[in-house]
């Protein structure tokens, strides 16, 4: 696959921290990138010098194998989606869906209109053309928001944060229409959430980072079931630690009697949490320490204080860095 | 027991509807009350010290000039068909394009200030206190400061003398370009804040999308920043316009009598010409010119907010 972006050891140094510490991965064409981590661990940044919004302290950033230093933003074959869309108030949805195209010069106006009218009915806005970006909806005003970066054919779409201004079921609805999206025009997407469920489920590769450096790069499925730092295995999802091992809740099965050929524990029932979809089985471990099994609602019929047998298989247990085997 | 329930039943629905009836008549009494107290003397001001004198000037400059100032009559509109002597004519004009190149020049000059202000972030307090500082002495002081600064032997010409630079004095005050740059110098500062109020709502995120989707610094500023700063423009040019256009002083000292504006035509009128009723008119005509001027630019601000 030919990549579109290379970032090689960038980094970004304020006066206070480093935002970006010698972060390094590449994107390739038309695939749905993404970029997760808390709040302040520099996937906005990240964006930012990709962007050309900030200048990086040191690194390398190649797009389309050729390097962007000392180039500023505005001639940089990139466009972002802004977390509050920074749509041009005084502007109709059409005029800013035109803005970047009538930048470029040499783009007759009825070719201009051509392509704004092909933007829009691509994010379903026909009909909204004449509009103020302060009489349509937020969902709206996200989509014109696409509309007017996915005009320009970039090399790359960056997407900072775009749902998270949505309520909770636009942000779903509209997820699934930014994976369908993507697909359809193969653009390559470099998506910075926090959210780790909105990561997982859409991307091609999910890069997770954390105080500026970037802990892991892999499939969802492969940073999920193998996170190779504490930080990923948590942030991704909850964790049991048995020892040295790490094993999901869902990965975690309950007997009442010893399983053979499996790893397994010996455990007392503690308390239940219901979840609507399915239960939560909270128990002690003997050494105390506590172990969550995640159950369909109907097998669970165990009791507090019941003594039961906690069992995976060893392919659902993960081993991370700096963890001591026990 | 049934009867006396729906007695009480009866009583109770008697009391609501009468606190329902008579206590919004008085609260709306009272409402009346207080409202008559707290705005009468501001209406009584308005009324006493603004409506009437400006009644009185409106008789006055429909009444025949008395010998030694003051008004006679037989009435007449005498006064009004003065004001299109060329003479007059030729002062009017001069007033509306000295205001407004001032007025140019406060905008071009302020908006970058402005815009550096509300994106200086801490230190935004500072600078605003200094576009505010000259507030602090008279603008009489200050004129007589820039008088000192550009006569011919003022501080200005003295250097240049000195460093032989020129042999004779610039001619830099008691000219139309002196009354220019003293109107910028004086009214800059109005220009400014309400720029600065519109371009400190305006989101850098704006800036950042310009940027991204291919505008360079200066089509962003033109194309994003001063279309959305327009409201701030509009009320800044009113704030510079209006006082600038009836501007007395400035013209008096820094023009040295040879710039004549509108102000200065009047309070000839009043005072050497003695002709009060021609000076009526010539107020009332300068009233009825900033009117214009409010609803030609105030009408277009309010179309864009």
């Amino acid at each position: 696959m030919q990549t579109v972006l290379e970032l090689k050891a960038l980094s970004k140094h304020f006066p206070t921290h480093k935002a970006v510490d010698g972060v390094s991965f590449s994107v390739a064409r038309g695939e749905f990138f993404s970029l997760v981590g808390p709040s302040g661990c520099g996937k906005t940044t990240t964006l930012r010098l990709i962007a050309g919004f900030e200048e990086p302290s040191s690194g390398q950033l190649l797009l389309d194998g050729h390097s962007v230093e000392g180039l500023p933003a505005y001639r940089r074959d990139v466009s972002t989606v802004f977390q509050n869309y920074a749509l041009f108030p005084h502007l109709t949805v059409a005029q800013n869906v035109a803005f970047g195209l009538e930048r470029r010069g040499q783009i007759s106006n009825s070719l201009i209109a051509d392509k704004v009218a092909q933007a829009l009915a691509l994010v379903h806005l026909s009909g909204k053309e004449a509009r103020l970006p302060n009489q349509i909806s937020g969902g709206e005003r996200q989509r014109v928001a696409l509309a007017r970066s996915l005009v320009l054919e970039p090399k790359i779409l960056l997407l900072d944060e775009p749902l998270s201004a949505l309520d909770a079921k636009l942000r779903k609805e509209m997820r699934l229409e930014l994976k369908n999206l993507q697909r359809r025009i193969g653009i390559a997407f470099l998506f910075v959430t926090h959210d780790q469920e909105e990561a997982l489920s859409l991307s091609d590769r999910v890069a997770i980072m954390h105080r500026g450096l970037l802990e892991q790069v892999g499939t969802p499925q492969e940073v999920y079931r193998s996170p190779k730092t504490r930080f990923v295995a948590e942030f991704l999802g909850d964790v049991n630690w048995l020892g040295a091992a790490g094993v999901r809740p869902e990965a975690v099965r309950v007997s009442r009697t010893a399983p053979h050929d499996s790893r397994s524990t010996a455990a007392v029932v503690e308390s239940q949490t219901f979840l609507g979809n399915c239960i939560h089985l909270n128990a002690k471990l003997e050494n105390g320490s506590p172990c969550v099994a995640e159950m369909p609602q109907h097998q669970c019929d165990f009791s507090a204080g019941e003594r039961i047998f906690l069992w995976w298989h060893a392919a659902d247990e993960f081993r991370v860095a700096g963890e001591a085997a026990a | 027991m049934k009867s006396a329930f729906s007695e009480t039943a009866t009583v109770q629905t008697k009391t609501q509807d009468e606190k329902r009836h008579v206590l919004p008549v008085s609260k709306a009494t009272v409402g009346l009350a207080l409202r008559t107290l707290f705005l009468s003397p501001a209406a009584f001001i308005m009324l006493s010290f603004f409506f009437v004198p400006l009644l009185i000037v409106f008789a006055y400059s429909l009444l025949s000039r008395g010998p030694y100032g003051g008004v006679m009559l037989p009435w007449t509109v005498e006064s009004y068909v003065r004001i299109f002597d060329p003479l007059y004519l030729v002062i009017l004009w001069r007033s509306v394009w000295i205001a407004a190149v001032s007025t140019a020049f406060c905008l071009i000059l302020a908006f970058p200030l402005a815009l550096y202000i509300a994106r200086a972030g801490s230190r935004k307090t500072l600078m605003l206190n200094l576009v505010m500082l000259p507030f602090w002495t008279s603008f009489l002081i200050r004129t007589y400061a820039w008088m000192f600064l550009l006569r011919d032997t003022g501080l200005i010409n003295t250097v240049l003398e000195a460093l032989h630079v020129i042999h004779d004095p610039l001619p830099l005050l008691f000219n139309t370009g002196a009354v220019i740059l003293g109107l910028i110098y004086g009214y800059l500062p109005f220009m400014v804040l309400p720029l600065y109020a519109t371009l400190e709502k305006l989101d850098p995120a704006l800036l950042d999308a310009a940027a991204d989707l291919g505008a360079s610094p200066a089509v962003a500023i033109w194309r994003v920043v001063v279309p959305i700063s327009r409201p701030g423009m509009i009320a800044g040019c009113l704030l510079v316009f209006i006082p600038c256009l009836g501007a007395y002083l400035t013209p008096d000292l820094m023009g040295g009598g040879k710039t004549v504006m509108i102000g200065n035509l009047v309070q000839n009128q009043f005072t050497t010409a003695r002709d009060w009723p021609f000076g009526a008119a010539i107020s009332l005509l300068l009233m009825a010119m900033v009117l214009l001027v409010m609803r030609a630019l105030g009408d277009r601000g309010e179309e864009l907010l």
